[in-house]
């Protein structure tokens, strides 16, 4: 029998060994103790952030699909349904980026399917030290390559995401991704086991050791020195064969020959298996000798907590059964039944005859203990200021320079480098590509209405605040929905923090939960679902605390679907919103290395959100000809990215926004301070601009024309030619040569 | 005029092949599984992208050796129309349908991107519709694709007009950009045999009939095919 250190080596406390011991009536055995160390680790039970999302809004008219599933949905109208999700893959890809990544799409994927709907998008969410750092270098590009061989093979587009450059991610970088996916309202299906009797199905991949413990051993530890050790905990992706699990779990879908359907992810048949029995209120047999493996040998534990990639579980009718197993030969992912619905509510695991693990299910799903955080406020300087790269300004002339080097800065620059090695087109959907507009835009099918998806996060601003940072996350992404012309309905979210057993960590992360919860009921947002990643920190300390968020927006027609890009010679620029642009935080100040602030200015969401259903109307009805969100960089950033993205140079007058701003420090502020989620840069005819200035604050900047942004602002002026911009802009080229 | 799109396990653009040959005028299409010789009396045959069998081995060698296959090489040598877009030109030129092979790009990446195409034959029965020295704006968007044959089937090649499309060369205001995205020779993106039926391609001009999602120039290759069918 194992022993508690034993089960203090896979992760469990000694009081949770206690508890488990109360809770089965005796000591676990080596395969009850394996199962229940991933069922009571962080990755599968939340116990250290449950209570927390419990106060996140969940409700919504467009909901069809909340919290609980393997991913949330909402309703898009005539029927159809958009399922989606994101979740974090951080710490495989710290350990193996290539395979970490790849595995991180193909689990995200599979929690799509798992729903019965078709996948149709990939965004993803990248975090990584410096460029500067051969670390760094090594894991974007393995990174990249790893999302890329997944989506690309598997026939789904990756059609956008972000990437920060941040020390603070040095050791850990984040990797989240998310994906969407299309069902009629009616063909969802959910994962609750149902119907005593009823053959359980393992289809997909044969079962191996790989990835044996990596919820407990790498999803819900700090990364530490001996990682390279913890390679085999990595699970290794196989794109053909998830292709042919999905192509086979919808025609199973099509054909209504399913009870229910969930995905292996983390913990594997463990963990499927017992929400699967949990949801529907049942027990399950499971006879292990009936798994297909891929080497011999393998110990019942072994079998019950490998996370090999690619592998389905349903629950069927027996007289399905023999054309379920036929739909699986078609496709060539070997169906097999290993054991069956009971009436116990035990999960009981047997080889052949013999019982070798008898648990009950809700011991193992609901019984985990959840903790209260211990929160409290950390002392200013938590985080080191960044190094410095770029000067003071000090003279009128160093406002160019500025232009260029913010430009240039890795957190700015052009991300197609990255998005050149991904598939956005495949399935024939993708009317804006990335970098077209501020969100990616897809068609949906028999109908000119579509949707807009954006993922943002921006970590340092969110050190800086963890309230109103999350505020601004939540913001800056409607934003970009609303410059694509379209309306928010359901957010999903993937927090990534450090060791929540931290008070100060915890503090982040109750504060960001309450900015979170505040910013989508101030929106009238539900989330959908989410995932949290804690314990990303290491020796360097803790991640800039990361709330990713990806909101899935509708717009009426996508033949207007919103640009970025100045796309009419002599059309009018200005600059719409409650822009209220400060220095603090923003990606100037870091590039002087500036320290981070403790606090930001507060956030009217009422206010802001006023102003982006004004830009997404005018948008929508075709009256602007460009509409893009200032983000990074502030105004000037945001005007030369409308720039390049068009191809047409811009005039503009600002002196009637930098007439006061006599000193270097106040143009600066005027020229590149942030104000997240509240100013747009947009152009279209005077006329529009002034019926838009009826709705909110507009400032007419100037002209879009010519092959060069040239800029007067009181005694200073900026001319740059769109190669000097496009050249500084292309700064992430040269990592993927 | 009836297209066959082939589904082999690891298909990723056969739907995008069928919407296409379905925005033809008077043109329907099917899909054909990979397990099933039976051409069902299509008039053409698309063999599509992805990663069919997953690319295991080398890209496109496993699907060869499919059952549809065969029925598609004896098709093709009774003077039936087949298509292959990107994984099917390389299926093609594996069952040596067409001459030549795809290696992997020089910059070793995958590569998605809009590329210009310059027509270099206009005639039947894939660029029919099509004008000779016409740039088409049509996506690329793959790892192996860097198209290689030797000097002498190059040559013979260019003199008997079976280079139907090239990586069209991009005039800058100071300097002529190769717009060749992978290093193919000859800046060659797309061959037919000599008998003229079989045309291979890696750009994908199933990605580029709908204006909404960018350019409808791909169309062109699919009514060239139904117009020549008659």
């Amino acid at each position: 029998m194992p022993t508690v250190e034993q089960a203090v080596a896979l992760g469990l406390t000694p009081a949770e060994y206690e508890l488990i011991c109360d809770q089965i009536g005796r000591t676990p055995n080596e395969v009850e103790l394996a199962v229940f160390s991933l069922m009571w680790s962080e990755h599968c039970a939340y116990k250290h952030s449950k209570k927390l999302l419990r106060s996140l809004p969940t409700e919504g008219p467009r909901l069809a699909l909340g919290p609980g599933e393997n991913a949330g949905a909402v309703d898009v109208g005539d029927g159809w349904v958009v399922a989606f999700k994101v979740e974090s893959h951080n710490h495989p890809s710290a350990v193996e980026p290539f395979q970490g990544a790849a595995t991180g799409v193909g689990g995200i994927l599979r929690d799509i399917f798992a729903i019965g709907a078709r996948p149709i998008a990939v965004l993803d969410s990248l975090r990584f030290g410096e460029p500067s750092s051969a670390r760094t270098q090594y894991l974007l590009d393995h990174a990249v390559g790893g999302i890329g061989h997944y989506g690309n093979s598997i026939g789904v587009p990756t059609i956008g995401g972000e990437v920060y450059f941040e020390e603070p991610y040095e050791q850990n970088c984040l990797v989240n991704a998310m994906a969407l996916g299309l069902a009629r309202s009616e063909g969802l299906i959910r994962s609750a086991a149902a119907g005593i009797g009823n053959p359980l199905v393992l289809f997909g991949a044969s079962t191996g050791r790989d990835g044996i413990g990596g919820a407990s051993v790498l999803a819900s530890a700090e990364l530490g020195e001996e990682d390279a050790a913890k390679r085999p905990t990595v699970q290794v992706g196989d794109p053909f064969a998830e292709k042919k699990v999905m192509e086979c779990s919808l025609e199973l879908l099509e054909r209504g020959l399913l009870v229910a359907l969930q995905d292996l992810g983390a913990a594997g048949l463990t963990s499927s298996s017992a929400e699967m029995a949990s949801k529907g209120e049942v027990g399950l047999d499971i006879d292990v000798s009936l798994v297909p493996l891929r080497e011999s040998g393998m110990q019942p534990w072994e079998i019950m907590i490998s996370e090999s990639q690619e592998r389905m579980l349903c629950v069927v009718e027996p007289s399905d059964l023999n054309e379920v197993l036929a739909v699986c030969e078609k496709w060539e992912v070997g169906g097999t039944a290993i054991g069956s619905v009971t009436d116990t509510r035990a999960l009981r695991v047997f080889v052949g005859e013999e019982l070798v693990a008898d648990m009950p299910v809700p011991a193992l799903v609901d019984d985990c203990p959840l903790y209260d955080l211990v929160v409290e406020q950390p002392p200013a300087g938590l985080y080191a200021a960044p190094s410095p790269v770029l000067e003071q300004a000090t003279g009128a002339s160093d406002h160019g320079v500025t232009l260029l080097a913010l430009l240039a800065s890795p957190n700015i620059a052009s991300r197609l480098p990255l998005f050149a090695q991904y598939d956005c087109l495949v399935q024939s959907r993708t009317i804006r590509r990335p970098e077209q507009a501020d969100a990616a835009v897809l068609a949906l099918p028999e109908s000119p209405r579509g949707i807009a998806i954006s993922i943002d996060g921006s970590g340092r601003r969110v050190a800086c605040d963890p309230y109103t940072g999350t505020i601004e996350n939540v913001l800056e992404c409607t934003a970009n929905l609303a410059c694509a012309g379209a309306e928010p309905l359901g957010l999903t979210n993937c927090l990534n923090f450090g060791n929540p057993e931290k008070p100060h960590i915890a503090w982040q992360l109750t504060e960001s939960i309450r900015g979170l919860g505040d910013a989508c009921r101030a929106l009238d947002m539900p989330v959908v679902g989410g995932n949290v990643s804690l314990y990303n920190e290491s020796g360097g300390g803790p991640i800039y605390p990361t709330p990713v968020v990806g909101i899935v927006g509708e717009l009426p027609d996508v033949a207007l679907a919103g640009r970025s890009g100045f796309a009419r010679v002599g059309d009018t620029i200005a600059l719409a919103g409650p822009f209220r642009p400060a220095l603090p935080g923003s990606e100037l100040a870091k590039l002087r290395g500036c320290a981070l602030p403790v606090g930001l200015p507060s956030v009217d969401i009422a206010e802001l959100r006023a102003a982006q259903e004004a830009i997404r109307d005018f948008v929508r009805d075709g009256s602007l000809s460009s509409a893009h969100d200032v983000a990074e960089g502030g105004l000037l950033t945001a005007v030369a990215e409308s720039c390049l993205a068009g191809g047409r140079g811009a005039t503009l007058d600002l002196g009637a926004l930098a007439r006061a701003s006599a000193d270097a420090d106040e143009r600066d502020r005027v020229l590149f301070g942030e104000s997240p989620g509240a100013g747009f840069v947009v152009s279209g005819p005077e006329e529009a601009l002034r019926r838009l200035g009826e709705d909110v604050g507009v400032e007419t900047l100037g002209t879009v024309g010519g092959d060069a942004l040239r800029v007067t602002a009181g005694d200073v002026s900026i001319e740059a030619t769109l190669d000097e911009l496009r050249t500084a802009h292309g700064a992430l080229a040269p990592l993927f040569l | 005029m009836r297209f066959g799109v082939i589904r082999f396990p690891g298909s990723c653009d056969e739907v995008d092949a069928v919407l296409a040959c379905e925005r033809v005028p008077g043109a329907s299409a099917q899909v054909l599984w990979h397990r099933d010789p039976d051409l069902h009396d299509v008039d053409a045959v698309v063999v599509p992208g992805g990663f069919s069998y997953g690319d295991y081995l080398r890209v496109g060698a496993i699907a060869r050796f499919s059952p549809v296959m065969e029925s598609v090489i004896r098709f093709a040598r009774e003077g039936g129309l087949v298509l292959g877009i990107c994984n099917g030109f390389q299926v093609l030129c594996e069952a040596g349908l067409l001459p030549g092979a795809l290696l992997p790009n020089l910059e070793r990446r995958f590569i998605c991107r809009q590329v210009n195409l310059e027509v270099v034959q206009a005639s039947m029965p894939f660029t029919a519709d099509c004008a000779a020295g016409e740039l088409l704006s049509i996506p690329v968007k793959h790892t192996t694709g860097r198209y290689y044959a030797p000097a002498d089937d190059l040559a013979a090649m260019e003199s008997g007009g079976r280079i139907l499309l090239r990586y069209a060369r991009e005039s800058g205001a100071k300097r002529t950009i190769s717009g060749n995205p992978n290093g193919s020779s000859n800046d060659i993106a797309g061959v037919r045999n000599a008998a003229g039926n079989v045309f291979g391609l890696m750009p994908h001009p199933e990605h580029a009939v709908d204006p909404l999602t960018g350019s409808v120039d791909g169309l062109k290759i699919f009514s060239s095919m139904a117009h020549a069918h008659g």
